[in-house]
C-alpha cells in the first residue's frame, strides 16, 4: 500500500486534494466561476477532507493490527492461541486464555465495585444533593476522570497493594488490588453518565409515583431509575470499555502471573498488560503473538462500542 | 406507614453511603498523593539535566510541553475543520457523515494501548520515524482527534441559528459565516475542548511508551527519543529505586493534570452562565 501518501493526507489534507474524497462535497464547480464559489468548494473540499481522516485512522489502524496478527495467530492456530491456557514464550507456546479471564474477571470486579457506588452516587447528585452540594461534587467527579492512569496505578501501588497484603497476606498484587483500582478509575463515567440519565427520566412519572402514595425513595428506585434504565446502561457499558482497555495501572497492581486466574487474592495478567511487559523485547512469532493479542482486545473493544451504539440511538429515538 | 418509613430511611442511607464512598476515594487519592508528595519535592527535582542522583523531572517536563504542542499542531486544526463540516456543511442523512461519526465513535472507544501498539506498527516501524517526538504526537494526535471533534461540533451547535442567518442575509458566503460569526462564539467551547485534549495528552502513558520511547533528555529533534511526565513518572514507579522522588512526581504530575481540568471546566462553566443575545 502507499503509505507515505496515506500519511501526507493525514498530515496536511490541504496539500492532497487531488485524492478522492473530494469529489462527494465539492457541489461540482462550473468552470469560470467566481473567485468566491470557487473559495467556497475548496474551504468545503478542506473540510470534508478533515473529516475524513477519522475514517482513514480507522481503517489504517485495522489493517496494521489484522495485518500484523493475523498471521501469527495463524501460524499458532486461532483455536490453540484462543483458547490455550499456557504462554510460554521461551518454548514458543502461545495461549491467551489466561490474559481473557483474567480481563474478564478484572472488569467484573471493577463493576461488583465501581457500579452500585456509582449509581447511587448519580442518585444522589440527581435527586437528593442541595444545589450547593452538586455546584461541589460535579467538578470533583469530573477531577476523578482527570487523573492519568499511572497516578492511580502509583496509588494502587503504594495503598491498595500494602492494605490487601496486610489484611490477607500474599503479595497483595493481585485480582483484588487490580478490580479495587479499576472500580474507582471506572466511577467518574458511570456517575456523570447515570446522573445525566436520571434527570432526563420525566418528572411526571415521579409525581405520579407520589400521588399514588409513595414515598421520595420508593418513588426513585421503583419509577425513575427504571426510566433512567437505558443511560444507566449506556454507562456501566462505557464503564466495561474504560476497564478492560487500561493498561498502565491495572500492570502495576495486578502482579500478572501469565497463568489461569486461581483466586482473588492471587495475581493475574489482563491482555492489556500482556502487551505492554513483553512488546519491549519480543521477536518474531513472539511479537506477533502480542499483537494477535491486541486483534483480541481490538474485537473486545468493537463488541463493547457496538453495543454501547445500538443502546445510545435507542435512547436519541 | 411505619414500614414505608423504615423502608426510605434505609434507601437513603444507601444513597449517601454511596455518595461518601466516591467522595472518601476522591479525597483518599487525590489528599494521599498530595500529602506525601508535596513534602518530597525538592531543587533536585527540578534540575535541568536528568541524572540518577537527582531524577530530575524537569526534561520530562519540557518533552510533555513539547508532545503537547505538537499533537495539538496536528490534531486542533484537523479536528476543528472535521467538526465545521458536521456541523456546518454536511447535510443530514448523508452516508459519508454516517461513517464519519462511527469511525470517530470507535476511535474514542479504543484504549490507548492499541493506539500505543498501532503507532509502533505504522508510524515507528512503517514509517521509519523510530520511537521518537515525532512517531508520539502523531499517534496522539490521532488518539485525541475525535474528542477535539466532538467539542468543538458541540460547542459549533450550541451558536444560535440567527447568527448564520443574519450573516447570510447580509450577504457573506458560508465561508465567512462559519469564520466571522459562528466561530468567533464558538471559541470558549472550543478551547475547553483543546485543554480537555491536552489534559488527555499529559495524562498518557500507554501510547507512548512503544512510540516516543523512555529517553529522559530534552530532545535535539524531532526523530530524538522522549519520555514525558507520565513515562517518567511510570519508570519511577516500576523500578522501585526512587520511592521519595516518586511520591514528589505523581503530585506534580496530578496537579498538572488536575489543574488543566480544572481550566476547561471553568471555560465550559462560563460559557453556561452567559446566554447568546
Amino acid at each position: 500500500m502507499t503509505d507515505g501518501k496515506k500519511v501526507k493526507s493525514h498530515k496536511s489534507p490541504i496539500l492532497s486534494s487531488s485524492e478522492k474524497g473530494v469529489a462527494f462535497a465539492t457541489p461540482t464547480p462550473p468552470y469560470g466561476m467566481n473567485i468566491k464559489k470557487l473559495k467556497e468548494g475548496a474551504a468545503t473540499a478542506v473540510f470534508a477532507l478533515a473529516a475524513c481522516v477519522s475514517i482513514l485512522a480507522v481503517a489504517l489502524i485495522c489493517i496494521f493490527l489484522f495485518a500484523n496478527g493475523i498471521p501469527g495467530m495463524s501460524k499458532i492456530g486461532i483455536l490453540n492461541f484462543i483458547t490455550g491456557t499456557a504462554w510460554k514464550p521461551g518454548n514458543n507456546i502461545f495461549g491467551i486464555m489466561p490474559m481473557i479471564l483474567g480481563s474478564i474477571y478484572v472488569t467484573a470486579g471493577a463493576l461488583i465495585i465501581g457500579v452500585p457506588a456509582g449509581i447511587l452516587t448519580a442518585m444522589f447528585l440527581s435527586r437528593f444533593a442541595s444545589a450547593s452540594k452538586v455546584k461541589i461534587l460535579q467538578p470533583a467527579v469530573a477531577l476523578l476522570a482527570g487523573i492519568p492512569s499511572v497516578v492511580y496505578g502509583f496509588f494502587g501501588l503504594i495503598v491498595i497493594v500494602p492494605a490487601i497484603r496486610e489484611v490477607f497476606g500474599g503479595s497483595g498484587t493481585s485480582m483484588l488490588a487490580a478490580s479495587i483500582l479499576l472500580g474507582i478509575m471506572i466511577l467518574p463515567t458511570i456517575i456523570t453518565i447515570s446522573e445525566s440519565a436520571l434527570n432526563a427520566a420525566p418528572q411526571s412519572y415521579y409525581e405520579g409515583a407520589l400521588a399514588l402514595g409513595a414515598t421520595h425513595e420508593r418513588a426513585l428506585f421503583k419509577i425513575i431509575l427504571p426510566a433512567a434504565k437505558s443511560g444507566v446502561t449506556v454507562s456501566i457499558i462505557l464503564g466495561v470499555g474504560r476497564a478492560i482497555g487500561e493498561a498502565m495501572a491495572v500492570m502495576m497492581v495486578a502482579g500478572n502471573q501469565a497463568r489461569l486466574p486461581e483466586g482473588i487474592f492471587k495475581g493475574v495478567r489482563t491482555m492489556t498488560s500482556n502487551i505492554v511487559m513483553e512488546m519491549g523485547y519480543a521477536a518474531d512469532l513472539h511479537r506477533e503473538a502480542l499483537i494477535a493479542t491486541a486483534v483480541v482486545l481490538f474485537v473486545f473493544i468493537l463488541i463493547i462500542n457496538m453495543l454501547f451504539s445500538v443502546l445510545n440511538r435507542r435512547i436519541k429515538s | 406507614m411505619m414500614m414505608q418509613k423504615i423502608e426510605a430511611a434505609g434507601v437513603r442511607a444507601l444513597v449517601y453511603t454511596g455518595t461518601l464512598f466516591t467522595v472518601a476515594i476522591l479525597l483518599g487519592v487525590v489528599g494521599y498523593i498530595l500529602i506525601k508528595g508535596i513534602p518530597n519535592l525538592s531543587l533536585n527535582l527540578f534540575a535541568w539535566e536528568y541524572s540518577t542522583e537527582n531524577v530530575s523531572l524537569m526534561p520530562a517536563l519540557i518533552n510533555t510541553i513539547l508532545m503537547t504542542l505538537l499533537s495539538l499542531i496536528f490534531a486542533a486544526p484537523l479536528g476543528i475543520f472535521a467538526a465545521i463540516y458536521l456541523a456546518e456543511y454536511a447535510k443530514r442523512g448523508n452516508k459519508l457523515v454516517k461513517l464519519i461519526r462511527i469511525t470517530s465513535e470507535t476511535l474514542s472507544g479504543i484504549p490507548s494501548i492499541i493506539y500505543g501498539l498501532f503507532g509502533l506498527l505504522f508510524f515507528v516501524t512503517a514509517l521509519g520515524l523510530g520511537m521518537s517526538l515525532l512517531a508520539g504526537a502523531l499517534t496522539l494526535s490521532i488518539m485525541i482527534l475525535p474528542l477535539i471533534m466532538r467539542t468543538t461540533e458541540e460547542a459549533l451547535i450550541a451558536v444560535p441559528i440567527e447568527y448564520r442567518e443574519g450573516s447570510f442575509g447580509l450577504g457573506a458566503g458560508r465561508l465567512r459565516t462559519v469564520f466571522k460569526v459562528v466561530m468567533p462564539s464558538a471559541i470558549p467551547g472550543i478551547l475547553a475542548g483543546i485543554i480537555l485534549a491536552t489534559g488527555r495528552i499529559v495524562g498518557e502513558t500507554a501510547a507512548l511508551i512503544y512510540t516516543a520511547g523512555t529517553v529522559a533528555k530534552v530532545p535535539d529533534n524531532l526523530l530524538d527519543s522522549t519520555r514525558t511526565l507520565s513515562v517518567h513518572m511510570y519508570s519511577l514507579a516500576s523500578e522501585g529505586l526512587y520511592t521519595d522522588q516518586a511520591y514528589a512526581t505523581a503530585a506534580v504530575l496530578l496537579v498538572i493534570v488536575v489543574g488543566i481540568n480544572a481550566l476547561s471546566v471553568y471555560i465550559v462553566k462560563r460559557i453556561a452562565g452567559r446566554s447568546y443575545g
